[in-house]
């Protein structure tokens, strides 16, 4: 049983991030869409926290999200896997449930 | 897989509503059913018919209408959100003796028990909001 | 519709700034109907939605607390509030609003419905949810 924690807030302007960080439990997965992709980027300020939560959740980010804010796939942080909107369904197949952070 | 989806926010204010759209597409081309969508708060704005936004933008109404048509979602408005922001049908404008109505084809205008059910009836039950 | 399913209401934003607590209030009025398993949570500002000595009248804006209140009287008794979360506004149990449910069980005693969590108990709650809704 496992959970897919939506994330749309940029943890720039928001806590929904560190929120969720905070109630993911292991194995549960943590999609960001919409303006949280501009948290991925390798070397901002939330690297360590995205890193730390890495060791036993699934971190994924949606890449048209990546794309239309001019983030290339090279710049998002290593571990995070990329997923397009057939991907974003397979996530909520493969989890039991979802709760997003909005 | 069987989907409901709750839209809480107004075409164009929010990505919200972009995002729930293209999920269901994606979830319909894999095969999945869209039980139902369940528009609330300003989501109940993206059943308007009256919009009208440029020619070069996207018209977020029209494709809801189309999503409908094409695969039979049903489309459900809240009627207390919709009341409070002026979304109306036929009959509830006649009832509020109001002079128009502007409910977009394929949505209909329904209470919270309507979400609720969704919860009940889905697999999966998805919110997209701000 | 016979199947019972638990229902967790996530609320993590203030009163009054947006409308999102009152019709997310609204919401578990109406699914109270349905006689499904039903909790409430209050992380973040949320905790902000059940605080005593709510006043908006100057606002111009209804004043919605009371209607938590009444929530044991459609059954809904379980609200979680996160300690972590009250904590980093310096707030406390006292601040909250005394909200109660009468059990029929036991004489229709008077019994709290509000219960401070910690977060880490708060997301196992959350992990034995069948539909999580936010607004």
């Amino acid at each position: 049983m496992s959970m897919l924690h939506i994330v749309n807030k940029s943890p720039f302007e928001r806590n929904a991030l560190e929120s969720c960080l905070g109630y993911a439990l292991a194995g549960d997965s943590i999609l960001l869409i919409e303006d949280a992709v501009v948290g991925v980027v390798a070397g901002n300020r939330f690297a360590g926290l995205l890193t730390a939560a890495l060791a036993d959740r699934h971190i994924c980010v949606l890449r048209e999200d990546l794309v239309a804010r001019g983030i290339p796939d090279e710049r998002v942080l290593e571990g995070i896997r990329l997923v397009d909107y057939a991907g974003f369904v397979e996530l909520t197949v493969e989890n039991d449930r979802t709760q997003s952070w909005l | 897989m069987k989907y409901t989806i709750l839209v809480n926010e107004g075409p164009y204010q929010h990505q919200s509503a972009d995002t729930a759209l293209q999920f269901a597409r994606a979830a319909l081309a894999q095969g999945h059913e869209i039980f139902r969508v369940f528009f609330y708060h300003d989501g109940v704005n993206n059943g308007t018919r009256l919009a009208v936004p440029p020619k070069d933008d996207r018209m977020l109404q029209k494709e809801w209408s189309e999503l409908a048509a094409q695969h039979g979602v049903d489309l459900v408005i809240c009627i207390a959100a919709a009341q409070r922001r002026g979304l109306m049908d036929a009959d509830e404008a006649r009832r509020q003796g109001l002079d128009a109505d502007n409910i977009a084809p394929g949505f209909r205008i329904s209470g919270l028990g309507q979400l609720i059910e969704g919860g009940i009836e889905s697999d999966r039950l998805l919110v997209f909001g701000d | 519709m016979s199947q019972t399913k638990q229902f967790m209401y996530v609320n993590r934003k203030a009163p009054y700034g947006t409308v999102y607590a009152l019709e997310s209030l609204e919401v578990v009025l109406i699914a109270a109907a349905f006689e499904q398993d039903v909790s409430l949570a209050f992380i973040d500002d949320g905790v902000y939605q059940i605080v005593r000595g709510q006043s908006p009248k100057a606002l111009g804006m209804k004043n919605f607390s009371a209607t938590y209140n009444a929530l044991g009287d459609y059954d809904v008794r379980k609200l979680y509030v996160e300690r972590e979360s009250l904590e980093a506004r310096g707030l406390s149990a006292d601040d909250l609003m005394p909200i109660v449910y009468e059990d029929e069980d036991d004489d229709y005693a008077e019994k709290p419905s509000v219960q401070l969590v910690s977060r880490a108990e708060m997301a196992a709650i959350m992990a034995g949810q069948d539909v999580v809704l936010s607004f």
